[in-house]
């Protein structure tokens, strides 16, 4: 059984049917990536995933639970983090008030301590400024606060929306490698990218969106090698 | 360049004066020319005149480097406010403008023109005036850092103690306000007296400040010694408020925890949760009336509760108008939510004023012979006596507000104020969340409307008017969103300050307006804005433990 599938969903904004019957799977352990153009639908498949929008048919599980009429602060204590396209941290907040928003349902202050620990070993820049509001990060870090503050839920999936998004190549690149490790470590993930070659990169596999609908699906090296997505997403001639 | 510059300070000398006519016009100034601030000549009036004179002078000058520039500009500017002073009162002599403006007095050309109407006499008296205005201004700004400075606060303050003589003047001893006070504001020698004092206690603060000496001092002492000794003292006073303050006094301090309680409350609505709650008399007004309909023999059943009883009864009935508030408008958010709880307040104002509900609440006369408290065979019956029932109310409010804001759902209301969407993906439940800031923020307001009830003996409809929430909303804005201390400077500005000024009543609105607009050109965040206050704190604390490591092992090396 996948650790995430999505069957059939369709999502709506008022006339506007953003997803036309989406269908994916995620296996536990797996990068999977979504590729696809603006207004595709690949944040809308997030926000149906994450509950922040309400598909008007179809159905979303996680393993053997149906998320698909939960409330988001539900869907999160059953392990889905989502790390927002713009990052959107709490400016105002400090870094480490984000991240104890990022576990806003865990009560135990040791595991809350033990966990913010695992975030600044993962990204040590979060450690050296802590105490400061989230709001003064520079882009590369507030995008590591908003991956870390995802992880603080200790997520079975992780799903990142354009995490590469307004970033230099080099932070992208760190950024990247991050996902790799958190992956190796265990965490599942499903990854949003406009920058296709650097997510084919790292995923084992990936589906393409066009217009709301999956147009193509495969593993990494195959729709890397594919003269379709070559064309659209790699830029290749 | 230089036509450049002359232009410029002329507009802003005429811009002045334009705002000198405006507050003419309205009746701000001639309001407040009776009232004396210091010896027989300096009224209030003649205090606003020279305050918009100087700041003329001030707004052109600051652009230019030195005095040899600030000064002559300045006076040009100060110099065309001034002109606009006495083309006022020229008009006001000779034209009959009472029909249509009703300020528009020859008493108002006297006291624009400094006391000598619009003659010739006037006009030389106006000019040299602003000219003085105009040369002190740039004198003073040129002053090196930080003598303007001082000498203008100290100025301030001597204005404020000469505006401040009947609630003072009782208050000091006997010899003191004699010597300080004359029969209408400080004698000369007084407020000489007080403004030298002033100075150097300005002076010596700044110095202080700028050695570290505060710092240091207070490093001294540990804070687990000095914080319970400064709030020990800062309750005493507190509490020792109607042994020394008097009847008005105290009336004007329970009035003030009215307020403090309602912008306790709102500020866990607006200030930490983010959300626009303009109807925030609803509660106000629930609290007040349960108290009224459950002690008053006059309406109802004809039941009467003590009023021990009736309290907690109140309080309970706000946190559900807070909850039957605050559940149609979850969805809403920023202008949507102001509209819908404005309508919210209108409703309940209404209600208590329709004759359909008359019967139980009293329509337009409202309910009177509202209970008062006892404690054992202690009738609480003054403002004085009432003043405690309200500092602990207020007391109680605080520490909750503290505890709520440290909490996990005062960090759940900071989520969803700084980004609703994000803290639900956090796992915050917005409904419980913001189901809790309405009903906790009613209950305070619930609370100061049943004391409120229970002080004045009597409620009517026209006491929850409009004007309450946006006091409430506005002390906030003054003193800082979110913050604690920020309540209470509000309160004081906002509802202590104009008590104590008659006059201004009839110009709050007009005040609260340039108060506002002032603060969010100098000072966004409030006056003493929460976060970065904390933020300061807590990084002082910090360093304090980095140094302290490294000192021992130095020692040690």
């Amino acid at each position: 059984m996948p650790l995430l599938a999505l069957q059939r969903v369709h999502v709506h904004y008022g006339l506007i049917e953003a997803l036309k019957g989406v269908s994916l799977t995620v296996e536990q352990g797996e990068i999977v990536t979504l590729l696809g153009a603006n207004g595709a639908g690949k944040t809308s498949t997030l926000r149906a995933i994450s509950g922040l929008v309400r598909p008007s048919a179809g159905r979303i599980l996680l393993h053997d639970i149906d998320l698909t009429h939960r409330k988001p602060h539900e869907i999160v204590q059953f392990g889905v983090g989502h790390v927002p396209e713009g990052r959107r941290i709490f400016p105002r907040l400090s870094v480490e008030e984000n991240l104890r928003l990022g576990a806003f349902t865990i009560r135990d202050r040791a595991e809350l301590a033990r966990r913010q620990e695992y975030v600044f070993t993962l990204f040590p820049r979060l450690a050296e400024r802590r105490k400061q509001p989230g709001g003064t990060l520079s882009g590369g870090e507030q995008q590591m606060l908003a991956i870390g503050r995802a992880l603080m839920m200790q997520p079975r999936i992780l799903l990142l929306d354009e995490p590469s998004m307004g970033l230099a190549p080099v932070l992208v690149e760190s950024i990247f490698e991050v996902l790799q490790r958190l992956n190796r470590d265990g965490t599942t993930i499903l990854l949003v990218e406009q920058n296709a070659r650097m997510a084919l990169d790292i995923a084992h596999r990936g589906y393409v969106l066009e217009t709301g609908q999956i147009v193509l699906s495969g593993s990494a090296r195959d729709l890397a090698n594919d003269p379709r997505v070559q064309a659209a997403y790699l830029g290749a001639a | 360049m230089i036509v450049h510059t002359v232009r410029r300070a002329v507009f802003i000398g005429l811009v002045t004066g334009i705002a000198a006519w405006h507050l003419s016009l309205v009746g701000l100034i001639p309001a407040f020319a009776q009232r004396r601030l210091v010896g027989d000549t300096v009224t209030f009036s003649y205090a606003l005149l020279v305050t918009l004179l100087v700041l003329a002078a001030y707004a052109t000058g600051r652009r230019y480097p030195g005095a040899t520039q600030r000064i002559p500009w300045g006076m040009l500017s100060a110099l065309s406010a001034g002109l606009m002073f006495f083309l006022l009162a020229l008009v006001l002599t000779h034209l009959n403008l009472r029909q249509i403006l009703l300020n528009a007095t020859p008493e108002l050309a006297r006291v624009l023109t400094f006391g000598s109407g619009a003659t010739i006499v006037g006009l030389v008296r106006v000019l040299l005036i602003s000219l003085l205005s105009g040369l002190f201004t740039g004198a003073l700004s040129a002053l090196p850092y930080p003598w303007g400075r001082v000498i203008v606060s100290a100025a301030l303050m001597t204005l404020l103690l000469g505006l401040l003589r009947d609630v003072l003047g009782p208050l000091l001893p006997r010899g003191v306000t004699s010597f300080l006070y004359g029969p209408a504001g400080l004698s000369l020698a007084g407020a000489l007296v007080v403004f030298l004092l002033a100075a150097a206690l300005f002076a010596l603060r700044w110095s202080r400040r700028a050695n570290g000496v505060t710092a240091r001092a207070a490093a001294a002492v540990p804070s687990t010694f000095r914080q319970p000794v400064t709030r020990a003292v800062l309750l005493l006073i507190l509490a020792s408020v109607p042994f020394w303050a008097g009847l008005f006094l105290s009336n004007v301090a329970d009035f003030v925890g009215f307020y403090i309680l309602m912008g306790l409350g709102l500020n866990l609505v607006l200030g930490f949760a983010g959300l626009l709650d303009l109807g925030y008399v609803a509660f106000f007004a629930v609290g007040a009336y349960t108290m009224a309909v459950l002690t008053s023999p006059e309406v109802g059943q004809r039941f009467t509760l003590d009023f021990w009883v009736a309290l907690p009864i109140a309080v309970v009935a706000t946190v559900f108008a807070g909850l039957l508030v605050g559940l149609p408008v979850l969805r809403m958010r920023g202008d949507y939510l102001a509209i819908a709880t404005l309508g919210f307040g209108e409703i309940v104002r209404l209600l208590v004023l329709s004759d359909w509900l008359k019967p139980y609440l009293g329509g337009a006369q409202g309910v009177t012979r509202i209970a008062r408290p006892n404690i054992a065979s202690w009738r609480i019956d003054s403002p004085q006596e009432f003043y405690f029932l309200i500092l602990v109310s207020c007391l109680f409010a605080w520490f909750l507000s503290i505890r709520l804001r440290d909490s996990r759902l005062g960090r759940a209301w900071f989520a969803i104020r700084e980004d609703e969407h994000v803290a639900q993906a956090m796992g915050i439940n917005r409904v419980t969340a913001k189901l809790s800031a309405f009903a906790i923020g009613a209950s305070f307001g619930g609370l100061s409307g049943a004391l409120f009830a229970s002080l004045v003996g009597s409620v009517v409809p026209a006491s929850f008017s409009l004007l309450v929430s946006i006091n409430v909303v506005a002390l906030l804005v003054l003193g800082g969103m979110g913050s604690l201390p920020g309540v209470l400077v509000g309160a004081l500005a906002l509802v202590g300050i104009p008590e104590l000024l008659r006059e201004f009543q009839e110009y709050r609105l007009l005040l609260y307006g340039m108060v506002l607009i002032a603060m969010m050109l100098f000072r966004p965040a409030g006056l003493f804005p929460e976060r970065i206050h904390r933020r300061e704190l807590e990084e002082a604390v910090e360093e304090a433990r980095e140094i302290a490591p490294a000192e021992i092992a130095t020692g040690r090396g």
